[in-house]
């Protein structure tokens, strides 16, 4: 065995973690589409007259990008998060942590894995979106880099909240008291200019606004903030995250005592 | 003697609570080790921190030489653990786990063949394709076994391999771990079955309190201890002698054990002595002490 990067590795462990969520995929992917396609019905129907976001943008067209977004940002922390706390509660976590698999090998797997349902995801949500809305791409290539950098960030942020987490309740609070606010209150509905003061400024301190702003760009080509600043804010922010899980997972926080 | 597995003044603290104390242990390349002590002792922190699922406090650990810390994959490639708790991933079939398992250690298809012979050996070829949800305790504890020898790794340590499992697979697992060190591997065996470790083990080491007590050659160890066992059975009403109540071990009816110090209590004067206090001796045993009472011996203030 040769021992500089175990590649063979991190690429079984990134194996067995997309094989975990795709033996579930009614739950891990179905079921988030679903769900995000009975928002968009919804408000198809509710908010049909409201005026245009962006100009020639409908409102339900404005809705796709950050619906697509929010699930990407819930889907990949639940990959990671679930994955981890569940190995850890049945036990066979042990079998991943007696392996000479490193830090950055399990980071790069886990991640991996987390980044893969979240593409899945938002592609079965902009193939049911194409049924409903003009869903045109204008810059691919800024559509793209947000959905890979967000969905990496929130896979950390799982990866992070499932070795802290003891119990599912503990992840439940973090998803619910942390990930879903910061998602829903970051311009998925609407346009943080129509917010008030001081919520306006406040958006542009959530780094989730800037995962919907940036992704909406890629769709529209015009967005609150500039792409550039959304990317860097992001890049930003996932270079904090992951380095904070690096640590952790080369000391051995909590997972090894 | 190269060493399988080596501790220099190794510690653990969880907050307050001393787990293991300055720990220093030495098991040879290709020994047949026995790690005993009473629950709490400190066993499983011991091996946590040899196959790296706990950091120490203190000290320093290695598997064939290779720090568990600086030089962890090597360590843990050396390493096959077993662990104690039926710890299994309910999503995979019993041979998928196998090719998982193989494959965080960098192996792929070329284990392929290792794999069908593990899963013959532990006569397991006709559940390959069952999830781990489907199979009995027992099974569920062969897996274990082959999830930990996928990898071929040279030092073995089954913690608690035999708990709760019936007499036929006690005996099959017994036959399975001396053809492993038949073979060549280093086994370190926890256990409270002490009747297997003093069948299994050439040398043991008992924990109590996070500290060793002791670490002998296990023939060496029972001969060592300065006790030897009489049974006798006895009729008549009469009292036992004020001077051989001190020696008695059990009562049970009749049946009254003494155990005997063997340099200053000879057998006569003690059958001699009851005779005198008016009983009538109808059986006679005696018995030389088990690892059980050498470990009794030993770790008297737990128990």
């Amino acid at each position: 065995m040769n021992w500089p990067i175990n590649w063979y590795g991190t690429w079984t462990l990134f194996r067995k973690e997309c094989w975990r969520f795709m033996k579930v995929l009614v739950q891990t992917v179905l079921t988030p589409v679903v769900t995000a396609l009975l928002y968009l019905l919804v408000f198809a129907h509710v908010m049909r007259d409201r005026i245009e976001v962006y100009e020639g943008v409908s409102y339900i067209e404005f809705l796709v990008p950050g619906l697509i977004m929010m699930s990407i940002i819930q889907n990949a922390f639940a990959n990671t998060s679930s994955s981890i706390t569940q190995s850890k509660m049945m036990g066979n976590l042990v079998f991943v942590l007696v392996t000479p698999l490193s830090a950055l090998e399990l980071f790069i797997a886990y991640v991996g894995a987390a980044v893969l349902r979240a593409v899945m995801v938002s592609i079965g949500l902009y193939v049911v979106a194409v049924g409903f809305v003009d869903a045109s791409v204008t810059a691919p290539l800024v559509l793209l880099i947000m959905l890979l950098l967000s969905a990496a960030a929130l896979g950390v942020l799982g990866l992070i909240a499932g070795i802290i987490a003891d119990k599912f309740e503990h992840l439940s609070a973090f998803q619910n008291f942390f990930i879903v606010p910061l998602s829903f209150l970051s311009g998925v509905f609407y346009s943080i200019h129509s917010l008030p003061s001081p919520w306006r400024e406040l958006s542009h301190y959530n780094p989730f606004f800037y995962m919907i702003d940036g992704f909406r760009y890629g769709f529209f080509g015009v967005a609150d903030a500039a792409p550039g600043q959304s990317i860097f804010v992001v890049s930003v922010f996932l270079i904090l995250v992951s380095s904070v899980c690096l640590w952790m997972l080369h000391k051995g926080t909590k997972l090894r005592p | 003697m190269q060493a399988a597995i080596q501790t220099r003044h190794l510690s653990k603290h969880y907050g307050d609570l001393q787990a293991l104390n300055d720990v220093s242990l030495e098991v040879g390349v290709g020994e047949f080790f026995g790690l005993l002590g009473p629950n709490g002792a400190g066993k499983s922190t011991l091996i946590s921190i040899l196959a790296g699922l706990v950091r120490a406090s203190g000290g320093e650990a290695a598997v064939l030489g290779h720090d568990v810390v600086r030089d962890y994959r090597q360590a843990r490639a050396s390493l096959g653990l077993v662990p104690q708790e039926l710890v299994y991933d309910p999503f995979f079939a019993v041979e998928d786990l196998l090719r998982i398992q193989a494959g965080y250690f960098g192996l792929g298809r070329s284990q392929q063949g290792w794999i069908d012979h593990l899963l013959q050996r532990l006569e397991l070829t006709g559940k390959r394709n069952s999830t781990m949800r489907e199979l009995s305790g027992g099974m569920k504890r062969r897996v274990l076994i082959a999830q930990a020898l996928v990898h071929k790794p040279p030092v073995i340590i089954l913690d608690e391999p035999t708990a709760g499992v019936d007499v036929e697979l006690r005996r099959t697992l017994w036959a399975f771990t001396r053809e492993l060190h038949s073979e060549g591997h280093t086994v370190v065996l926890t256990t409270h079955y002490l009747e297997e470790a003093e069948q299994l083990c050439e040398r043991v080491a008992i924990l109590d309190e996070g500290q060793i007590k002791v670490v002998e050659g296990t023939a060496a160890l029972l001969a060592r201890h300065p006790f030897r066992f009489l049974s006798v059975t006895l009729d008549g009403d009469a009292q036992i002698p004020e001077q051989l109540v001190p020696l008695v071990d059990s009562r049970d009816g009749r049946r009254c054990e003494l155990r005997l110090p063997r340099a200053t209590q000879g057998i006569p004067e003690v059958l001699d002595a009851l005779r005198s206090a008016g009983f009538r001796i109808a059986d006679v045993h005696t018995r030389d002490p088990s690892l059980e009472d050498v470990f009794v011996e030993l770790t008297k203030h737990s128990t």
